[in-house]
């Protein structure tokens, strides 16, 4: 083989890079068809009742428009997911604010605002559920009593969940009735018992472009009915909206057509909510006879689709003297909105990752998806991780100091480290170690020097500084058997010209989807980067190679990628006489050839589970991801007693994500995860009155700017895996998990308090530190955590 | 776009005097930069129909300084403001102010006389120019005989309720103009805003001040943003600070002097950006901030 150097882990440009720099890339809203309408979206204004009537006013010329309702849907009125409870268009029930109601279409998008004015929605209003609070003691009240369902908001489906909660999960570290005993037993013989509470907000995705699509309808022009639909969009995952599409037109899949066009952002928000954007344009296409574009604008798009889901987690742990985990519990909550949507597989997630880095030798992670009436909350970078893993960083320090451990030390005493096994009885095989990890992190950070400086310097200044850690890590991929389901198929095709062509649904938004899949190609045919082309997202064209979320692309699609091109290499060499090394222009000849004597030449490759993974999805047990991100992220914060504002001074994030492909990139998303990471923690919240999102636009719903944001030093510790392309695992989630516990842990270190929920503004520092100068007895413990390490502490708040 | 662009009018007269004569009969409403009512149509909730754009008359666009004052006209844009070196030095808090208001384009825009009209409790330069003893002139045009008519006032009149002012229908702010600080003056301005950029005040203070001989404050002129519901000066807490002394022994008892005057004349109010109870604290810090940074 020639010597050249490397393709994977250079940083080439990226492969649509040239016409985004010069404005020449084309997004939906860039995009007409001739004859397009415009569509608009008629929403429900209560969160929960039933409809009573619908008026048109009389003003308006409604023939001019097509208007669609529930009736009109010739499939199933369902947004696809396992229980078919999410509605297209609500037909009489409202089970949230902005529930699409009526859809409307005109060839001049400045009729729709009038006609929308023009549409008069009377309800029976009931009273909402807006909290996981408020769902439990429905939930109670239900118990107590069975007529008692005046609250009840989902009834529990076919496909599992039970009345107010769309899922639960139990996860044990083996079997159920043996380590209930041994938890009781750890439990007893715990020198520190130590419990606490931690809550995380809703988060909007902010993607650059809203979400958007173009839907046409092909009408047999005898009998009107739709023949098959083709929808074009800014979306992470086409196969979904394909497969939304077949039950919403009871069409088989190869007459639905969707095309993934340029997309200005996603992070898991244009996961699943293209599937109900997607199908009301569709519909819409049918009843107008025309194609039909909907762009949300930024406060519909806001107000109307998916966040991250709130949540609420309680650590109940049994640590020893020497500080050792001996046990514990974890209740995981977390509040899934009006609908089931992705919510189980978030749960999932936040169920597996909630035991983090840590050996323990006994744990019970119960979790559950409550409903309320709040717009279903979906999918975002992180999935559920950063919940429990905000939970669990939090807690560890709260546990160091309440034992009289420095954070570092107690963590290094419960690391995972190789050949052990995770919560879930997976054996760690491939190398890691967060010892270094830490080590490495503190150092390059000055941790140990800030923190004495800090301890010195705070004690004359009205800003009080602090630094904090998190160590934490995220499962690559989907979870357990899901990856095995997914069954993914990816093409590689060398073209006529004797060019090799990618063909996948994964999808580029922004994160580097096309440039790292076409490295892997390029390296592993021995071809120049530039060599290699990559087909538009076209489900009439490509394969289903799953979807484009669960930092998947790089380490399972890469690896099909990879698989791929070495089977035409392999075909080239024994049906094309391609020699053994090769040059670039023996490439081209030995295709050309291949192409000439026997046509065209396309490698398929399948998903190949490894033989060794194994799960049970009913145990909950097992190897839960092919592989893990390991990091260690440290902030730096100084609390401005004068304002009570907390600003992020400087980030060290420093992760073990296998082989790094294209070094720009991986730093650029880390960067970028970090600083929605910060405004998780200190800036993003959304406010909800009655279930309405009060602050559904940029001015009110506040995300940190440049102005905002600390230098962010990114740094990677690269140990290849097994399982990636190269080497490579998942990136894209991880750097959302680490912030927020990072910038809490350090404002405790700042300040002696300890807070435990965000978002935390300034407005939340104020009333903890006024509450505590007011009544001082109450707050003694909270400014100084440390207490007699004879003593037993059990924190009152907490019922488990 | 929550409106229907269709729907609205939009007058540009070549001159002022041509506007005036438009704006007279009181039915249309003036826009400037447009950086607030652009975002008022966009959002469907410009009431105003008619517009009358005054953006491009050179009339109104200039700094005029002489030896005790400087005067800006309505048109000047918040990049004209910090542009200008004669401002940085005399009225840096004015300078500041400007810096803080939206993105670099919006300050392109945006014209001091819309962000004083405009008339946000919020908004980031009245502060300043309240203590800094503006006055603003005021003009129209009678509406039978088309003369000119001009009246002056004080600022700190200027703003009489929530987003009411002194403009009478058909009336222009004309020019602002600001007498010179001593170079004795002592100047300080914080915003505490929802985040570093692109924020609207939670609540702002502007001070201004000149120490004695005896570690007294021999003049003191505070306003703030956010604490009612206009810009206002803060007259009873400049009363409890007149003459109080800064010297070591007294400070502690001018500063809580000073922070219960400010919390009996604070009263702001709960909204989206934040709470009543956060905005009179940290307005108070930012007093006893000032206070503590003035020589004693």
């Amino acid at each position: 083989m020639s010597e050249t150097k490397s393709i994977l882990g250079s940083s080439p440009l990226r492969k649509e890079g040239r016409p985004k720099v010069l404005g020449a890339a084309q997004y939906i809203d860039d995009l007409t068809l001739p004859g397009m309408w415009h569509g608009a979206t008629v929403r429900s204004t209560i969160a929960r009742g039933t409809i009573r009537s619908i008026t048109f006013a009389p003003h308006i010329n409604w023939s001019e428009y097509a208007i669609v309702r529930a009736s009109d849907i010739p499939g199933e009125n369902a947004i696809v997911h396992l229980p078919k409870d999410h509605p297209c268009l609500a037909a009489r029930e409202i089970n949230h604010v902005a529930e699409p109601i009526l859809l409307l279409a005109h060839p001049e998008k400045s009729a729709l605002l009038a006609a929308k004015a023009a549409i008069h929605i009377d309800y029976d209003e009931l009273p909402g559920i807006f909290n996981i609070e408020a769902s439990e003691a429905a939930v109670a009240a239900f118990i107590n009593d069975p007529n008692d369902t005046d609250n009840i908001i989902w009834p529990g489906s076919s496909e599992g969940g039970t009345p107010n909660c769309f899922k639960n999960y139990q996860m044990y570290t083996g079997e159920a009735a043996p380590t209930e005993s041994a938890l009781v037993e750890a439990f007893e013989a715990a020198d520190f018992i130590v419990e606490g509470e931690y809550t995380t907000g809703a988060q909007e995705q902010l993607y650059i472009e809203p979400n958007g699509v173009i839907a046409e309808c092909d009408l047999d022009p005898v009998t009107g009915h739709v023949r098959g639909v083709t929808v074009r969009g800014s979306m992470q995952c086409p196969y979904y909206l394909v497969h939304a599409l077949t039950l919403v037109f009871n069409l088989p899949e190869e007459k639905c057509r969707v095309i993934q066009v340029e997309t200005g952002g996603a992070f898991g928000g244009k996961e699943d909510f293209p599937s109900v954007i997607g199908s009301h344009a569709a519909l819409l296409a049918m009843k107008s006879g025309h194609p039909v574009k909907i762009i949300y604008d930024r406060g519909e798009d806001m107000a109307a689709t998916t966040k991250r889901h709130p949540s609420r987690t309680r650590l109940r742990t049994a640590v020893s003297r020497d500080g050792k985990l001996l046990g514990g519990t974890i209740d995981v909550a977390i509040d899934g909105g009006a609908y089931a949507t992705l919510s189980p597989v978030v749960l999932s997630r936040a169920t597996i990752h909630a035991p983090g880095p840590y050996k323990w030798p006994h744990l019970r992670v119960r979790s559950k998806a409550m409903a309320t009436n709040i717009p279903p909350h979906g999918a975002f970078r992180g999935f559920g991780a950063p919940q429990s893993l905000f939970a669990l960083e939090r807690h560890m320090d709260k546990i160091a100091y309440t034992i009289g451990f420095t954070p570092e030390e107690f963590r290094r005493r419960n690391f995972l480290s190789t050949g052990d096994h995770t919560a879930t009885g997976q054996p760690l095989v491939e190398p890691v170690d967060m010892h270094h990890l830490l080590t490495r992190a503190l150092a390059d950070s000055g941790y140990h020097a800030k923190r004495a400086a800090f301890a010195e310097s705070n004690q004359h200044s009205r800003i009080k500084r602090g630094v904090g850690f998190a160590a934490f890590m995220h499962g690559t991929g989907f979870t357990g058997s899901g990856e095995r389901r997914l069954n993914s198929l990816v093409h590689l095709d060398i073209l006529a010209d004797g060019r090799p062509q990618v063909l996948v649904s994964s999808t580029e938004f922004g994160q580097g989807t096309n440039t790292i899949l076409c490295q892997v190609a390029a390296e592993a045919l021995h071809l120049p980067y530039d060599d290699i082309l990559i087909h538009e997202v076209d489900t009439a064209a490509v394969p289903n190679s799953g979807p484009t979320v669960a930092s998947r692309t790089a380490m399972i699609v890469g690896k099909l990628v990879e698989r791929a091109a070495n089977e035409v290499l392999a075909t080239l060499r024994t049906q094309a006489a391609l020699p053994t090394p090769h040059t670039r222009e023996q490439f081209i000849a030995a295709a050309q050839r291949h192409h000439a004597q026997q046509g065209f030449l396309r490698a398929s490759v399948r998903y190949e589970p490894p033989a060794k993974i194994f799960w049970d999805d009913d145990l909950y047990r097992g190897d839960a991801y092919p592989g893990y991100a390991w990091a260690v992220y440290v902030a730096e914060v100084a609390v401005d007693l004068n304002t009570y504002q907390v600003q992020v001074t400087r980030f060290d994030a420093l992760q073990e994500v296998g082989r790094v492909l294209h070094p720009i990139l991986a730093k650029g998303q880390i960067e970028g995860g970090i600083a929605q990471g910060i405004g998780y923690a200190l800036y993003e919240k959304c406010v909800y009155k009655d279930g309405h999102l009060m602050n559904n636009q940029m001015t009110n719903y506040i995300m940190p700017t440049s102005a905002d944001l600390p230098d962010i030093h990114v740094t990677f510790e690269e140990v290849p895996s097994l399982h990636g392309p190269g080497g490579a695992k998942g990136i894209g989630e991880l750097p959302m998990d680490g912030p927020a516990p990072a910038i809490l842990n350090a404002i405790e270190n700042a300040t002696g308090i300890g807070f435990n929920s965000i978002p935390l503004l300034p407005e939340d520092v104020y009333e903890r530190l006024t509450s505590l100068t007011a009544r001082p007895h109450g707050g003694a413990e909270d400014l100084n955590p440390v207490v007699d390490q004879a003593t037993r502490t059990e924190s009152p708040e907490v019922n488990a | 776009m929550h409106s229907d662009p269709t729907q609205f009018a939009l007058i540009a007269p070549a001159t002022l005097s041509e506007a005036l004569a438009l704006l007279s009969n009181g039915r249309h409403t003036p826009i400037a930069g447009g950086t607030e009512l652009m975002v008022a149509l966009a959002a469907g909730r410009l009431q105003q129909k008619s517009l009358v754009s005054i953006n491009h008359l050179p009339e109104l666009r200039f700094i005029q300084t002489t030896p005790t004052a400087i005067t800006l006209g309505a048109n000047t844009t918040f990049t004209d403001i910090r542009r200008n070196p004669t401002i940085a030095a005399e009225l840096p808090l004015l300078t500041l102010a400007a810096s803080w208001t939206g993105s670099i384009a919006n300050q392109n825009r945006a014209t001091l006389g819309g962000n004083i009209c405009n008339a946000s409790p919020a908004a980031d330069t009245p502060p300043a120019l309240l203590v800094y003893d503006a006055a603003v002139t005021l003009i129209s045009a009678n509406p039978e005989t088309r003369e000119l008519v001009e009246r002056t006032f004080p600022y700190a009149e200027f703003h009489l309720a929530y987003k009411r002012t002194l403009l009478h229908p058909g009336e222009l702010l004309h020019s602002v103009t600001i007498p010179l600080p001593t170079p004795a003056h002592h100047h300080f301005i914080r915003k505490v805003g929802t985040r570093n950029a692109q924020a609207i005040s939670k609540t702002a203070l502007a001070a201004i001040a000149t120490v004695g001989d005896h570690h007294t404050l021999t003049e003191v002129r505070l306003a703030a943003a956010s604490l009612a519901d206009r810009p206002v000066r803060l007259y009873t807490t400049e009363a409890a600070l007149l003459n109080a002394s800064l010297a070591a022994a007294d400070i502690t008892t001018t500063v809580l002097r000073a922070r219960a005057a400010l919390a009996s004349e604070s009263c702001p109010i709960d909204d989206i950006r934040s709470t009543a109870a956060y905005r009179t604290a940290v307005a108070a810090n930012l007093l006893e901030q000032f206070l503590r940074t003035l020589p004693a």
